[in-house]
């Protein structure tokens, strides 16, 4: 009846799982090593002095001189400041535009939806130096040079299509038969968007409006061409042109201190909205 | 209360033409039946009357107005969804009060309302939850409060019990019914089990690639099918069909196909039979050697309050048969004759219309249930 099926003893797969799992922790160590070996190298150099640097010692000195030069320094404020606000602005307006933008090309029809959707996947193919020198002659026009604005404007180039893209592919797998009941319910476009899609959005919305933010804060490109003093710089700038005390010095320490400082705000946010990310909102919509 | 009617409606997306010139008058506090084959347009056209779905060409009329152009939430008609589409993330509560809200009511108005129908639905204790902690049942009496709490003059259902288990669909079927009674409401209802067609509707509308292909009663559909469609549609398990060759003189047919298949029958109409239909319970098994065909017994179902039978006739032909007794698992392989009363049988001709034989006036009288 059935088919010869060769069959080793229970020991034998018992120890198969056994090495299975050994050579899984032993991946997965490899891996986190790979990833979080750079942020703790920053961390070990950001509490070392002068000439210590140069040992390769993998254990923190502990002497946090940068980091309270690092406060004390009003300019590092300044375009800490300037990120946060550039960071943040991005993320709202992103965020506010990309949904209505998905509503529409994830819901209504119109004829040049296809063509539209692909348009805002071409804008985030180029690479950032194709559109530099456009982009600042743009930022020239609008009187936005060396102002903290003009970055956001800029932002938005690249965190507007993939926010839209993402949004609108959670608008696509949305249950239609939720929306035709608020049609039924007697709701306009308007108050579909927001008493029904938007609240149940929730996770979708947090993970794009993250990855915006993240992309906004990090960004080094636009924010050395488009700003030139010091007070309207964003942190990667910023630390960046970090100067030594004398020009033999290259200041090293108080770079990874700077790194370590502003990357903090990102892992924080990131933590406080893992849940939310997670958290399946959608469930008993519909069936059961 | 109100009636509705289709006028030539017709809809289609892109190319493809969904429904195609349907023409349909329902009476005030009439409950009709939408059924046909999964892509037959029942559930788009239920969208057309509702106006979830633009209409092509052709005019919606209820209660007497053209509401064509009108928006779907001003037509005073209520729709529930398949999925029951409950709002996840608010209450029971405001699920079902949603509507009034949209409307501008006052928060006491909305509050007495959704109380008073949540208590005829007995859902009562349910108002603070949320729709994920329901069980199926219940988001399907909360979809119903939601319409309820309207009062509107026509119902529209979309399948809605087809996502629940077979006690329950029995019991919110009755349920159903019940409402239906009570509020003298109009109801169109879309579904694809017979039994909920046959057993709610009033008058039932087959549909078949976007075309009616038939409206009548349930006890006309089922004893006077108008074609082939229809006939092998209503029924379960579906009508016994076979190709014959017929040989007409006038109006005596003679007919003969597989099974030694041969017997003589008169047309009321000209026309040329090229089918046969009888349903499994029309069929009896015949004395040995007897009967107007013979098959082979293939298969022996016993569902304990009734027996099937499957017999081939020919390598492309296998009838069912429906038993009170069994046939005994000896009997499988063996040959059996089968027996039909004149009247139980229907000829379609080669475009699967039927045609009346002399004996079917006879069929009228067992349409009303005078059975001899």
């Amino acid at each position: 009846m059935s088919m010869r099926i060769k069959r080793r003893s229970a020991a034998y797969y018992r120890a198969m799982r056994r090495v299975r799992q050994f050579a899984l922790g032993c991946l997965t160590a490899l891996l986190l090593f790979y990833v979080l070996f750079p942020y703790y190298w920053a961390i070990v150099s950001s509490t070392k002095q002068g000439a210590e640097l140069y040992n390769s010692v993998l254990l923190p000195a502990l002497d946090f001189r940068h980091y309270k030069e690092l406060f004390r320094d009003a300019n590092f404020a300044t375009s800490i400041l300037n990120s946060l606000c550039v960071a943040i602005a991005t993320t709202a307006l992103s965020l506010g535009l990309g949904t209505l933008a998905a509503y529409a090309l994830g819901r209504l029809n119109f004829p040049e939806r296809r063509s539209l959707l692909l348009t805002v996947l071409m804008i985030s193919i180029f690479p950032q130096v194709v559109v530099l020198s456009g982009m600042f002659e743009l930022i020239r026009w609008f009187g936005l040079y060396n102002r903290v604005w003009s970055l956001v404007f800029a932002y938005l180039i690249f965190t507007l299509p993939f926010t839209t893209w993402v949004l609108t592919s959670f608008i696509r797998e949305f249950p239609r038969e939720l929306e035709e009941a608020a049609i039924m319910d007697g709701c306009s476009h308007w108050r579909i968007l927001t008493s029904i899609l938007l609240p149940l959005m929730g996770p979708a919305l947090v993970s794009t409006g993250l990855l915006a933010f993240i992309l906004a804060w990090n960004e080094f490109l636009f924010a050395l061409t488009f700003t030139l003093t010091e007070g309207s710089r964003t942190v990667p700038v910023a630390i960046g042109l970090l100067a030594g005390n004398s020009r033999y010095e290259y200041p090293f320490g108080p770079i990874m201190a700077a790194s370590v400082t502003v990357t903090l705000p990102l892992i924080v946010l990131v933590l406080f909205f893992q849940r939310k990310i997670v958290a399946g909102l959608t469930a008993g919509a519909v069936k059961g | 209360m109100a009636s509705v009617a289709l006028r030539s409606v017709s809809k289609s997306f892109g190319h493809v033409p969904v429904i195609t010139d349907v023409n349909l008058e329902i009476a005030d506090g009439e409950l009709v039946v939408f059924v046909g084959p999964s892509g037959c347009g029942k559930s788009t056209l239920l969208r057309l009357i509702a106006g979830l779905v633009p209409v092509g060409a052709g005019d919606i009329v209820i209660d007497g107005e053209v509401v064509t152009d009108i928006p779907a939430s001003k037509r005073g008609i209520a729709f529930v969804f398949q999925s029951y589409a409950l709002y996840p993330h608010m209450t029971i509560a405001r699920n079902i009060g949603f509507a009034l809200e949209t409307l501008g009511l006052s928060r006491q108005e909305i509050d007495a309302k959704v109380a008073e129908v949540a208590a005829t639905l007995k859902i009562d204790h349910l108002l603070a939850r949320r729709p994920r902690e329901l069980s199926g049942g219940q988001r399907q009496r909360v979809a119903i409060g939601r319409a309820l709490v309207r009062q509107p003059e026509v119902f529209l259902f979309d399948e809605p019990l087809s996502n629940l288990d077979s006690d329950l669909r029995m019991e919110m079927r009755m349920e159903i019914a019940k409402l239906h009674a009570n509020l003298a409401a109009t109801m169109i209802y879309v579904t694809h089990d017979q039994v909920e067609a046959m057993t709610l509707a009033d008058r039932i509308v087959v549909l078949n690639r976007g075309r009616i292909e038939q409206i009548g009663t349930p006890q006309q559909l089922y004893h006077a099918p108008q074609n082939r469609f229809v006939a092998g549609f209503i029924g379960s398990p579906r009508m016994n069909f076979m190709a014959v060759s017929a040989n007409a003189s006038s109006s005596d047919c003679h007919m003969q196909g597989p099974g030694s298949l041969s017997f003589d029958v008169s047309l009321s109409a000209p026309g040329v039979p090229a089918e046969i239909g009888i349903r499994p319970e029309a069929l009896s098994i015949a004395t040995q050697g007897q009967g107007k065909v013979t098959g082979t017994l293939e298969r022996l179902e016993d569902l304990g309050h009734e027996h099937l039978a499957y017999i081939r006739i020919a390598p492309d032909v296998a009838w069912s048969v429906r038993l009170s007794n069994s046939l005994g698992k000896n009997a499988l392989g063996t040959s059996i004759g089968l027996d039909w009363r004149f009247e139980d049988l229907f000829l379609f001709d080669k475009n699967g219309h039927r045609l009346d034989h002399s004996l079917s006036h006879e069929r009228s009288a067992v349409a009303n249930g005078v059975r001899a």
